[in-house]
């Protein structure tokens, strides 16, 4: 029997607002142990909490990106549970009315194109940390996560593969951070998955028993364990026995998953209305707002390179790979550089730079008019694009002044045709052994000769200015 | 007469003139505490040094007095947060707790120039309707030591009424503030929700849960209304006054003009009675005086309309439904991991949670833990938390119908005068019933108000309630105020315990 894999993801993104969505304390990552908190984020006696209005745009923000139906009149509700990291024993989150619904994402996949429902996108706040110290066996709790704001997206089960599933999860990806609304980090835990996997008969309609997978933590490890998960149900049902409904834990070193509760061990959250909380009505001139103020997205980006500008497909992709890449490159664009040229540099020495500083692009200082000046220098052919790449680098830091630091290096090409033909004399005199290899059919001799010349020039001549001397002379 | 026999607006007034320091209103405050409350047992912690401290600044800064109440030493509930200052909710879980922070009531009373005496005895978690749940022990009614104060704010009705303090601050989530004050002779109020921070209250139902005051008359409850009420960003369900939102045109508060506001004019007022409210379990002596209030503003003008309200006749357990729900979860804080009490000898996270909670809390905070879990579990949700929200919203608009044809309503607060110590607890059910006049009124998010309308033949006080649409307390007030100056019930004291 051939069987199909259906499965189902709940992805919970960690907003980048500011403050946390109850009080004002910071969202950084990092910070010492317990000092990123307040009464409200640590749940003490008589705090209250009051939602962030960053929160809401942003969690509406996303729900539009989605395609979703934005709820007007939305509530929180509590979770209730116990666990040494939530604080107040309930966690604020949305059952019965969340911020979202109904929304739908295209992806594409080598397989074709598919859609992929957004059944609802719900705000919530997260918990702390347990952090176990095996020198002391104790464990200690860590707050500074507490009530860092999360939207949670939850899908239909419509993925048949795991390609879909990362396919989906990189359009999600892209399409969050090109809102602003999320740094998407995987390996910080600003990007969580679970999935929600079963298999059935192909063909068939029904839905099988399912499993949750949790502590995905890469593309990677989903893609290894949808298919470990996949084999371990179709193995289980083709030997007879039943496929237990239950949360399952991937286990990164050992390739495997293995149960972590099953659902008769379920809690029951108990829960209700948030009562300190008021419902959250949004009027339909708030929702105007937002749907004015929505970015351009990366699709749309590349759809209208292609058309516009002509540049291949390969490009468009990778400028529009990050918001401020393809703000870069709009800008460069619209001083003028050829857009082929800005896609070159953004794709050749942009990204180098960054990767081998290990920066994110958003964080780069190098401003679209920077690059726009030394691509019209190299067009206007008063700086070699060896030369160019130096001032480059030079500059790329601090976005500093290109004119500047050409003028204070000396580095403008020589357009002085009298010295280029002195320089070239005088390399030639000194080297008879490289002239008489070179005439007796030695290509390469003219190369060492170029380079010689380029030398001497301090590598401001136009390199094809003095490979032509160099063969008139040896010609003569 | 010595600084004890005046009313807080008379004390403020007092040391205005220079004719009582704060110092020596603090003196006298804890001279009377030291000498009376071993035996009343009002107070949880007494803050005397600082108390002293404080007087000392005050009395130094009186240049800048603006308050009407500058000076004047109160005390406040324990379950309200006081940074520095031990904070139990009368619980043992919570002892040992000292707040990081001041709720929001406390940066109020200070910037109006209030001295604490310290923190106030209650029932353990606002809990109870006789301040016996307490895990410091029942407080006793200075009108007769074998009886209750009342609860859950029995603690501040007692100091009040024996003159522990001019004023105090408690909470009211179905009464608390109100049968109290009834039970000990005092002017109390429970003001619409959301007109008076939340933040800072330690929740015990947070949609029910209200701050007020209770005091010795309707124009010292007026006053120190005025301190209370007011907009505060920390609260999500803290109402706007109107000069906090412009352009509004809809219902809101004006607050900080209740004092100014009481003129003692009553003509062509509206008073409801429901007669519902007047039938079977009512004491006879009680139904009495509180009919009396009708019969004294009548005099003054105003008119009396009969109401029928037989929804009342739900309030009760709606009331415990939601109370409950909403405490199962606003307690699963108390732990043990991070603050107060955690039990030693535990093996595990579970054992640690379970053993915590167990010597932590009392009888009557777990019942209703675990009646408030049972309401919220899944399977019985719909049938009881979910319909008690449905019967809310009913009662909520059968008083917005009864407002229609009247201004105020007037009610008992109690069946009964003060009970015995002891004769509650034994059957909470009956303690529960006992709720039945002034729960609907936070089922509603109402004012309410409640003061001393006579007495009965064993001498101890009654109460009598009124209660107003939203925002409706400067109609109370005024009501209460008018009452007032034509009766002395409110300015009858306890004399020693003993029934006069």
């Amino acid at each position: 029997m051939t069987w199909e894999t259906v499965i189902g993801l709940e992805t919970h993104v960690e907003l980048a607002t500011r403050t946390k969505i109850f009080c004002s304390c910071t969202t950084r990552f990092g910070g010492a142990p317990n000092t990123h908190c307040c009464p409200v984020c640590t749940g003490m006696p008589g705090a209250l909490p009051v939602l962030s209005r960053a929160v809401l745009d942003y969690a509406v923000k996303t729900g539009l990106a989605l395609g979703c139906s934005i709820t007007r009149y939305s509530k929180f509700d509590r979770k209730n549970y116990f666990y040494p990291d939530l604080p107040k024993a309930y966690q604020i989150s949305q059952l019965y009315l969340p911020i979202a619904r109904d929304g739908a994402v295209d992806i594409r996949t080598p397989a074709g194109d598919r859609t992929i429902r957004i059944h609802e996108l719900h705000m919530e706040e997260d918990a702390g940390k347990l952090v176990h110290d095996p020198w002391t066996d104790r464990t200690q709790i860590d707050l500074n996560r507490c009530g860092v704001p999360l939207i949670e997206i939850v899908t239909e089960p419509d993925f048949r593969t795991a390609d879909e599933v990362i396919a989906y999860l990189e359009k999600l990806r892209e399409t969050l951070r090109y809102l602003g609304v999320s740094d998407c980090k995987m390996q910080e835990g600003s990007l969580r998955c679970d999935v929600n996997l079963s298999v059935r008969p192909m063909g068939s309609t029904g839905l099988g028993v399912r499993t949750e997978m949790k502590n995905l933590n890469s593309f990677k490890a989903i893609a290894r364990a949808i298919a470990h998960e996949a084999d371990r149900q179709i193995e289980l049902i083709e030997e007879g026995k039943r496929v237990i409904q239950e949360t399952r834990r991937w286990d990164e070193n050992k390739d495997a998953t293995y149960a972590m509760r099953s659902k008769e061990d379920a809690q029951d959250y108990r829960y209700f209305p948030e009562p300190d909380l008021p419902p959250i009505e949004l009027s339909e001139g708030y929702l105007e707002s937002l749907r004015a103020a929505q970015p351009e997205l990366a699709e749309a980006k590349r759809e209208r390179y292609r058309r516009m500008y002509g540049l291949p497909e390969y490009d468009c992709r990778m400028i529009t790979s990050d918001r401020a890449l393809a703000e870069l490159f709009e800008g460069l664009v619209e001083l003028g550089a050829p857009p082929k040229q800005g896609a070159n540099w953004i794709m050749g020495e942009v990204l180098g730079a960054l990767s081998a500083r290990g920066k994110e692009p958003k964080d780069m200082a190098l401003t679209p008019p920077t690059l726009a000046r030394l691509i019209a220098l190299v067009g206007e052919g008063r700086l070699n694009r060896n030369t160019a790449v130096k001032v480059f680098e030079a500059v790329f830091d601090t976005d500093g002044d290109v004119d500047a630091h050409i003028r204070e290096h000396g580095l403008e090409q020589l357009n002085d045709d009298a010295l280029v033909r002195e320089t070239a004399a005088r390399v030639l005199a000194a080297d008879p052994r490289s002239v008489a290899d070179y005439r007796a059919g030695k290509e390469k001799a003219l190369g060492a000769l170029v380079g010689q010349v380029m030398r001497e020039l301090k590598g401001r001549a136009d390199p094809r200015a003095v490979n032509a001397v160099l063969r008139e002379l040896l010609a003569q | 007469m010595g600084p004890i026999e005046l009313t807080a607006l008379e004390l403020g007034a007092a040391i205005k003139k220079g004719e009582v320091s704060v110092v020596e209103a603090v003196q006298a405050a804890l001279e009377a505490i030291s000498a009376q409350d071993r035996t009343l047992n009002a107070f949880i912690t007494v803050a005397g040094e600082q108390a002293l401290d404080r007087a000392k600044r005050l009395q130094a800064g009186m240049k800048d007095a603006s308050s009407p109440l500058y000076g004047v030493p109160m005390a406040i509930k324990d379950n309200i947060c006081t940074m520095g200052v031990e904070t139990t909710c009368a619980s043992k879980i919570l002892s040992g707790f000292v707040p990081p922070y001041d709720a929001a009531v406390v940066e109020r009373l200070r910037d109006a120039g209030a001295v604490s005496l310290g923190k106030l005895n209650m029932d353990e978690f606002a809990m109870g309707s006789t301040s016996e749940t307490s895990s410091y022990g029942p407080v006793k009614n200075p009108w007769d030591l074998d009886r209750v104060p009342g609860g859950s704010s029995g603690g501040a009705a007692a100091a009040v009424a024996a003159g522990l303090g001019w004023y105090a601050v408690g909470s009211d989530t179905g009464g608390s503030i109100r049968q109290p004050a009834s039970y000990c002779g005092l002017t109390g109020m429970k003001p619409t929700y959301g007109t008076v921070s939340r933040y800072g209250l330690v929740a015990y139902a947070s949609s029910l849960d209200q701050i007020g005051p209770l005091c010795r008359d309707a124009a010292d409850c007026a006053a120190v209304l005025d301190v209370l009420q007011g907009h505060d960003r920390r609260d999500a369900t803290s109402l706007p006054g109107r000069h906090d939102r412009p352009g509004w045109t809809g219902p809101s508060a004006d607050y900080g003009h209740l004092l100014s506001g009481l003129t003692g004019d009553v003509r062509g007022l509206r008073i409801g009675l429901p007669v519902d409210c007047y039938g079977d379990g009512l004491d006879p002596e009680v139904r009495r005086a509180v009919l009396t209030v009708a019969e004294v503003l009548k005099s003054r003008g105003a008119e009396v309309v009969e109401l029928s309200f037989p929804v009342l006749g739900y309030a009760v357990p709606t009331y415990y439904i939601i109370a409950a729900a909403e405490a199962s979860s606003n307690l699963s804080r108390f732990d043990g991991v991070r603050y107060g009490r955690r039990a030693e000898h535990h093996e595990g996270l579970a054992d640690l949670y379970r053993k915590t909670r167990t010597q932590g809390f009392g009888a009557e905070v777990k019942r209703r833990i675990l009646l408030g879990s049972f309401v919220l579990s899944s399977g019985y949700y719909d049938a009881y938390y979910k319909k008690a929200l449905q019967v809310k919203a009913v009662i909520k608009a059968a008083f917005d119908e009864a407002f229609t044809r009247c201004d105020l309503l007037l009610t008992p607060v109690a069946p009964t005068t003060a009970p015995r110590l002891g004769e509650s607890l034994s059957d909470p059910l009956q303690m529960y019933l006992s709720d039945v006049y002034t729960v609907s009124v936070n089922l509603a998010g109402l004012p309410g108000l409640s003061m001393p309308c006579g007495s009965d033949s064993k001498g101890l006080p009654i109460g009598a309630q009124l209660i107003g649409p939203h925002f409706g307390e400067g109609v109370l007030l005024n009501a209460a105020h008018a009452f007032q100056l034509d009766t002395d019930h409110h300015e009858r004291v306890p004399k020693g315990g003993e029934p006069s």
